[in-house]
């Protein structure tokens, strides 16, 4: 057995943040060039306090397959192809009603095991002022059949699995994700024990 | 110390984690969720993340004593801050991002939020970054904070502190924390320092002085180490405080 390394405690990210993890080279809101392969979507949402406030001091850090389902990371050893113009990771601050916004493109599916995949779905993970630790959880399109069989999806009680839906908004030339984060209280999202 | 364990995947140090309602820490009470959270196997999607690939940016700027870019140096006592990224198997991280932010001298942010009066220094911006080396070690030349007040309560003071957020090899190692200075008397005071539950964690926050760090006729060496979650991770017989 190996030693293990006590890890280091999270601490709030605070709310003076932003000009360190929002300066323009390191805020991330785009993650797709124009010959980004898959179908270009925009997601936008807010954060919402218990009392269903906007917080306006929150960031929201995504990662995400690329169209093909493949992770731009070394432990993702599948044979999708790699997408050089997508890295997959994004970083949105949020306005003073609580928005954030990416535009991205929708993952393909990756695999849960050797015989089953996930449906397509972006990690999310939330940082605010009040958070001690930050908090993740997973967008999932609600418009997606693959939903059903989905394994950790199929780890969330029913009755909360609809806080993970993104709902599609039709109109506009880009196709538009909804999904709110709300931390505590009615309908709050599901977050998960990572 | 117990862990969870899914398949050959141990969980994180939830001994080590704060709670998300600290009632002490007033902005905990209406942001913590209050629904258990759910637990979920540990995916392809967990287990990678983007900290090698954007570590690919250039490690511009680690002296927050120069980068405001006025010609100018802050004013206050010149510090070095150094150490190393560990995974929780006590192995180096290489080549993680490290985005750090700090108030001024005086305790100020530069900040539209923070009001109080102390002055700003146009020579501070109070933000830097760099990637750790090949032995996982960073390095930020930088002034020491001031500590500041806080609305938390009244007479509220946070102890002097630097903002680390950390890239390690998977979105599970990411880390957002904050670094403190050792011989504080405002840490025993600090709710979010306190809100962490033992003693042994809250230790790994402060850094120590250092005099090997510390540099002749020019700064104060600080060291201080982080330990992010490894990049997969096996059934440990955990040793609490052994590193």
């Amino acid at each position: 057995m190996i030693n293990r390394h006590l890890q280091t405690p999270s601490q709030t990210v605070g709310p003076f943040f932003t000009p360190a993890l929002l300066r323009e080279d390191a805020c991330r809101n785009v993650l797709t060039q124009t010959e980004t392969i898959g179908e270009h979507i925009r997601i936008e949402g807010r954060v919402l306090d218990g009392d269903g406030i906007p917080i306006s001091d929150a960031m929201v850090e995504i990662w995400q397959a690329n169209a093909h389902g493949r992770y731009n990371h070394p432990m993702d050893q599948g044979t999708a192809s790699l997408d050089p113009s997508f890295l997959g990771f994004g970083r949105s601050g949020t306005e003073s009603d609580g928005a954030y916004w990416f535009e991205t493109i929708k993952p393909g599916p990756v695999p849960f095991d050797k015989e089953r995949m996930q449906a397509p779905h972006i990690c999310v993970i939330v940082f605010s002022r009040g958070l001690l630790n930050h908090l993740m959880t997973r967008l999932y399109f609600a418009d997606e059949p693959a939903n059903a069989e989905d394994p950790v999806l199929l780890c969330v009680p029913d009755d909360r699995r609809a806080t993970l839906l993104a709902q599609c908004q039709q109109g506009g030339t880009t196709l538009v994700y909804r999904f709110d984060i709300i931390l505590q209280g009615t309908n709050e999202t599901v977050f998960f024990n990572l | 110390m117990s862990y969870t364990t899914i398949g050959t995947i141990v969980r994180g140090d939830r001994e080590v984690f704060p709670p998300y309602l600290y009632e002490a820490y007033q902005s905990t009470r209406h942001r913590a969720p209050t629904l258990p959270l759910i637990d979920v196997p540990l995916t392809l999607s967990e287990l990678t993340g983007p900290g090698p690939a954007i570590s690919a940016v250039t490690a511009e700027d680690a002296d927050l004593t120069r980068n405001a870019g006025t010609g100018g140096e802050a004013i206050g006592q010149r510090i070095i801050v150094t150490g190393r990224v560990l995974d929780d198997r006590g192995i180096p991280v290489p080549n993680a991002l490290l985005e750090v932010w700090q108030a001024n001298a005086a305790g100020r942010y530069l900040h539209k939020r923070d009001q109080w009066p102390g002055p700003l220094d146009p020579h501070f911006l109070g933000m830097g970054r760099c990637l750790t080396n090949e032995d996982g070690i960073y390095r930020f030349l930088t002034v020491r904070p001031g500590a500041y007040p806080w609305k938390n309560h009244p007479n509220a003071w946070r102890p002097a502190h630097i903002h680390f957020s950390v890239f390690g090899p998977s979105i599970l190692s990411r880390l957002v924390t904050q670094m403190y200075f050792p011989d504080d008397p405002l840490l025993q005071l600090d709710p979010i320092l306190n809100a962490v539950p033992t003693e042994v964690a809250r230790t790994r926050l402060i850094a120590t002085y250092d005099h090997d760090v510390t540099e002749e006729e020019w700064a104060l060496g600080y060291r201080w180490d982080m330990v992010v979650r490894g990049p997969y991770a096996t059934p440990f017989e955990s040793k609490e405080g052994e590193q």
